[in-house]
């Protein structure tokens, strides 16, 4: 085997071998330890743009662990979906985990750094994995890596917040292991592509069986990906969280979005007898829920991260409303948003932290407080994050929604259904304008000046001190990244409208991991 | 009796216990239903690869009927899985109850030890 060949499995070893690395030197020689896990991030985003490159003419690209032949032993599969979301993961990983260099956030523990790097793993591995069972290991590897940098800075709110977090994965990992068992029993393979074709063997009794065990492993995906009804772990965990960390978990929500995407069309697909697209019925409505649950979560939000918190809930919602469309044109729209949805998301936490370090005790809350130092510039970067949430021009999220909205018109078998589905779009985004139009307002032009001695003393001392402007680095980067995703929103939806369609077309992904039959 | 009847009754009523004692209030009752929850699951896995008696592994190529290796190594890696899970959100249940001053998992500030909790069904609830 070439280089080349090996580069597959690259944005997986890369963390493995940065995280353990930086823990050793991390005690004597913290400066090093940044520096491993800077380069590690920045290796695997140009990892993943070479695979992105490569997988642009459409071959989807296998990697054999161990040499083990495909359906016997763990493969990893790379196509242009998957190179789409490592180069996402990368470069969301990259700002990140600048901004928590830059505002000393990683200071406040030992392992934030080995943390990352494991959370990189469980991330990429996930967006890598052709095996279902793989897929697991790799969800519980980024879990427990986000357990830690969840409490990363601990106090009583994220320990709260954490126990919650940690039961309702728990809970969720067990769920996706009885469907995994069911999936197993019933077909007697693990490896996603071969499971694709036995699933069409299946006898007619155990059509019922399928059909549960297609529905519960969804249903695991949707509780990752925050849907409504299984939604209400995420505004307490992510309000809570480290910022820098929060913008990292923006990507972590989309990998169950992801796994949906990637799993239906290829396991549960039209062969699939009873459970043929059986989470699609549901999807739709769950989604469109979504949506309006996480605006107006926007609309009530006490605090910038909480309402950060519940506009990726909000984003959510509205991608799968795409995905629920298992269109070419619907995914092509779904694949563009999600892309854009995740910046978002990050660049809102971001904004949030930029805000909370200026306003001393009044931190994020979205109640008038005194002037601090460069509000103007901090309510430029909070007004171009809100619009990139929302999906105002000239940022990427008008294109999406408008990808969205004109794709879901035809969708066959939805009968009046787009119009629920423009509705909920609409009325979403509506609702998101005027929430952080709301919280702006409060924080950027309205001031309380306060009586003299009503502030306390270091209220005052952190309210007069001059922050340098480096934090602001990390959002300006994200808009710009979303500012460019917008410009360059013809390539990249014709690289979308590509993916989408290796999606839908399972039996490339069959010849491709099991070979010419 | 058969062995499917006792294995599958086994794994419902872990699971009915699991879930139980996992929608209660207080950390300590939330992790031992878990615990359970993990073990019915860990079950489930192991018969997912069918049960069955006096049947060799994989080891000879003349023997046409073995036993299914697969199921037990998932159910290795599995349990490995749920014993870190577990071991951690001891610890963090600990750690929360400690710097919260309450055990329960939403995290209101409920009675914590036996003596209030007798103390508070004592007292009748004051009318307003």
């Amino acid at each position: 085997m070439s280089l080349t060949a090996h580069l597959a499995i690259a944005p997986v070893v890369i963390p493995a071998l940065a995280a353990p690395i930086a823990l050793l030197v991390m005690r004597r020689k913290r400066r090093l330890g940044i520096a491993i896990s800077l380069l590690s991030c920045a290796a695997m985003l140009v990892a993943a743009l070479v695979l992105l490159n490569a997988s642009a003419d459409g071959t989807i690209r296998t990697y054999e662990l161990g040499n083990w032949p495909a359906p016997f032993g763990i493969v990893l599969v790379v196509d242009r979906l998957s190179a789409i979301m490592l180069t996402l993961a990368a470069t969301v990983s990259l700002i990140a985990l600048g901004h928590a260099v830059i505002t000393q956030a990683d200071r406040k523990g030992w392992h934030f750094h080995p943390l990352f790097q494991f959370q990189m793993l469980g991330l990429n591995g996930a967006f890598l994995t052709g095996d279902l069972f793989n897929l697991f290991v790799f969800f519980e590897v980024l879990l427990i890596a986000s357990y830690g940098l969840m409490l990363h800075g601990q106090g009583p709110a994220r320990l709260k917040a954490g126990v919650q977090y940690v039961v309702v994965n728990i809970v969720g990992s067990s769920l996706f292991l009885i469907a995994l068992g069911l999936l197993y029993a019933l077909t007697g393979t693990l490896n996603m592509a071969d499971m694709g074709l036995r699933v069409a063997e299946i006898g007619p009794d155990d059509q019922g069986l399928l059909r549960v065990a297609a529905l519960l492993l969804v249903s695991v995906f949707a509780l990752k990906a925050a849907v409504v009804p299984l939604h209400l772990w995420l505004p307490r965990t992510y309000a809570v969280t480290t910022p820098a960390v929060a913008a990292l978990f923006a990507i972590m929500t989309k990998v169950g979005v992801y796994s949906i995407i990637r799993v239906v069309p290829q396991i549960f697909g039209d062969d699939a007898g009873a459970a043929a697209w059986a989470p699609a019925p549901y999807l739709l409505p769950a989604a469109m829920l979504t949506a309006i649950v996480g605006f107006a979560g926007v609309f009530v939000a006490r605090d910038l991260s909480e309402q950060a918190a519940y506009a990726v809930i909000g984003s959510t919602g509205t991608l799968l409303i795409a995905v629920a469309g298992w269109q070419t044109d619907t995914l092509t729209a779904a694949i563009y948003y999600l892309v854009h949805s995740t910046l978002a998301g990050a660049a809102l936490f971001l904004v949030a932290d930029v805000v909370a370090r200026r306003r001393a005790s009044f931190a994020d809350s979205a109640s008038a407080g005194p002037v601090f130092g460069q509000r103007e510039l901090a309510g430029l970067l909070f007004m171009a994050a809100a619009i990139a949430a929302t999906g105002l021009p000239p940022l990427s999220g008008f294109i999406g929604k408008l990808l969205i909205l004109e794709s879901v018109v035809d969708v066959p078998g939805w009968g009046d259904a787009w119009g629920w589905a423009w509705g909920a779009i609409l009325a979403t985004t509506l609702i998101g304008v005027i929430g952080f139009a709301r919280t702006g307002s409060a924080i950027f032009w309205k001031s309380v000046q306060p009586a003299d001695g009503a502030l306390s003393t270091t209220d005052s001392k952190a309210l007069s001190k001059v922050v340098s402007k480096a934090d602001m680095a990390a959002p300006t980067i994200t808009i710009a990244l979303l500012a460019a995703w917008s410009i360059g929103a013809g390539p990249a939806t014709a690289y979308a409208t590509a993916a989408a369609s290796q999606i839908l077309d399972t039996a490339s992904a069959v010849r491709a991991v099991l070979g010419e039959p | 009796m058969t062995l499917e009847f006792l294995v599958a009754s086994a794994i419902g009523i872990l699971v009915a216990g699991g879930i139980y004692l996992a929608l209660r209030g207080r950390t300590f009752q939330v992790v031992l239903g878990l615990t359970l929850f993990s073990y019915a699951v860990n079950l489930f896995l192991f018969a997912a690869g069918r049960l069955t008696l006096d049947r060799p592994p994989i080891w000879s190529k003349t023997v046409t009927e073995y036993a299914d290796p697969l199921p037990q190594a998932l159910v290795l890696t599995a349990i490995v899985i749920t014993f870190g899970m577990t071991a951690f959100i001891v610890v963090l249940a600990l750690r929360s109850f400690l710097e919260t001053g309450s055990d329960q998992v939403d995290g209101d500030d409920a009675p914590c030890t036996l003596d209030e909790q007798a103390k508070a069904d004592a007292t009748p609830e004051p009318h307003t």
